[in-house]
């Protein structure tokens, strides 16, 4: 045999070191089936009659969506960190927070438990280092 | 015949669409932003420089996709593709005017080269496509060129390795060369740089990574193609993933390249935003005056 070998990534240690990145959830196969149906929601939030609807009565517009009561609460908690928790990812999120009239950056800063003027002066002041945030295992 | 001219990298970030809409795109804070692109908006207008067609890399936000279908690599083949609404209603920009006999000649050859790509005629377009045409044209009545559409699936893990976006890259610039039309087309590969939007490590930037990966993707692009997912996810942040579209760009314009134009600034809004200009060395023009552009918190000195 002179063909090489492919080389092969493993699946198993590609996944896990997902989970040592501090305050970090990567959108993974895992949590996108558990998303399933809340990025889907926050999908149908492309179309104006389904905002209407929505913004008329969240709750009864969410019932009409196989959630979880924990994934309902979050959104109507306006929770980002609880919905990413729940399987959402912040693209599909989006929709939500464009309804509600707010920015990326506000749906951003409102996950890192600081204000959004203590978020917007970070950014402006460069953004947070990546010093002791990249590894929770290396401490680095 | 067709040929790469040129790749561009921009950003694509929403915010830059709302600045132009509110006003707000020559004050304080974005009017920098605004300024480093001045000088592409001008070079591009020209005669010379304006491309036929664009292969824009992109990745769509949930909003041509959704997750009951999530393509790795897609080509948009249609005549037209209207601005998408994502939840505040489509951008008021025109609609995107496809070049179906290109796309149709790029997306058949990329398949005997051994792409299993998506195919997609009706397909709307959301800010990953149409904020990089804000930023390079303006605000015309129509758009200047026709644009193919290429969406790349960074957001549902795993995303395409480097080294597939670079060889994907090579395989366009095949596929074109290989059209019989005589072409200028440019191969734009969009997003990024570091950013993370989600959970407490929101608002990461990484200026030393984010120069570094510049500087390789114009001189070594092969070993930076190597560089394995959770590098991006630990250095550039959960969305600094996009960076790998990067490399599709890059494959498209052979070994070496000359750099016309290179423009770094942070933040927009939660990113740091880097945008270049480089045409393949045998075939390149005038760089640019200044060529080299930092601007914002990136002429601070490092940490």
């Amino acid at each position: 045999m002179t063909e090489k070998k492919k080389e092969r990534i493993n699946i198993h240690e590609y996944l896990a070191q997902f989970d040592d990145i501090p305050g970090t959830r990567v959108f993974t196969a895992q949590r996108a089936r558990k998303g399933y149906w809340l990025n889907q929601f926050a999908m149908s939030l492309m179309k104006e009659e389904n905002r209407e609807r929505f913004k008329a009565d969240e709750k009864a517009y969410l019932d009409e969506w196989d959630l979880t009561d924990a994934a309902k609460q979050a959104v109507l908690d306006r929770d980002y960190n609880a919905m990413i928790d729940e399987g959402g990812n912040v693209y599909y999120l989006s929709k939500l927070f464009s309804t509600d009239g707010k920015s990326f950056q506000f749906a951003a800063g409102s996950m890192t438990g600081m204000t959004q003027e203590e978020y917007a002066e970070m950014m402006i002041k460069g953004g947070r280092s990546p010093e002791g945030v990249r590894s929770i295992k290396e401490g680095r | 015949m067709a040929r790469v001219t040129t790749g561009i990298t921009s950003s694509h970030i929403p915010a830059l669409g709302a600045a132009i809409q509110t006003g707000k795109s020559r004050d304080d804070y974005w009017g920098p932003v605004f300024g480093g692109y001045d000088s592409i908006k001008e070079w591009i207008a020209k005669e010379e420089n304006m491309p036929d067609v664009v292969v824009l890399v992109y990745n769509d936000h949930a909003s041509a996709f959704d997750m009951n279908c999530i393509p790795t690599f897609a080509i948009g083949c249609g005549e037209v593709f209207k601005p998408a609404d994502e939840g505040w209603g489509p951008r008021p920009v025109p609609d995107v005017i496809g070049h179906p006999d290109l796309a149709w000649h790029i997306a058949q050859s990329l398949i005997l080269d051994d792409f299993d790509m998506c195919i997609f005629n009706q397909m709307d377009v959301d800010h990953g496509c149409t904020i990089p045409l804000s930023m390079m044209f303006g605000e015309p009545e129509e758009w200047p060129c026709k644009v193919i559409p290429l969406p790349v699936n960074v957001v549902c893990y795993p995303p395409p390795s480097g080294a597939r976006c670079f060889a994907l890259g090579d395989s366009i610039k095949a596929a074109v060369e290989s059209f019989p039309e005589d072409l200028n087309v440019h191969v734009w590969g969009t997003g990024g740089m570091s950013h993370q939007l989600q959970g407490p490590r929101a608002g990461l930037i990484n200026k030393e990574f984010d120069l570094n990966f510049i500087d390789q993707l114009i001189n070594d692009p092969e070993t930076l193609s190597k560089m394995p997912h959770i590098d991006y996810l630990r250095e550039a942040g959960s969305e600094g993933i996009e960076l790998v579209m990067w490399l599709i760009m890059r494959g498209a314009l052979g070994d070496k390249v000359k750099e016309l134009y290179n423009f770094y600034h942070i933040p927009a809004s939660n990113t740091a935003l880097g945008a270049l200009i480089l045409q393949p060395e045998e075939t390149a023009g005038e760089a640019l005056n200044p060529k080299r552009v930092l601007s914002g918190h990136s002429l601070e000195a490092a940490e």
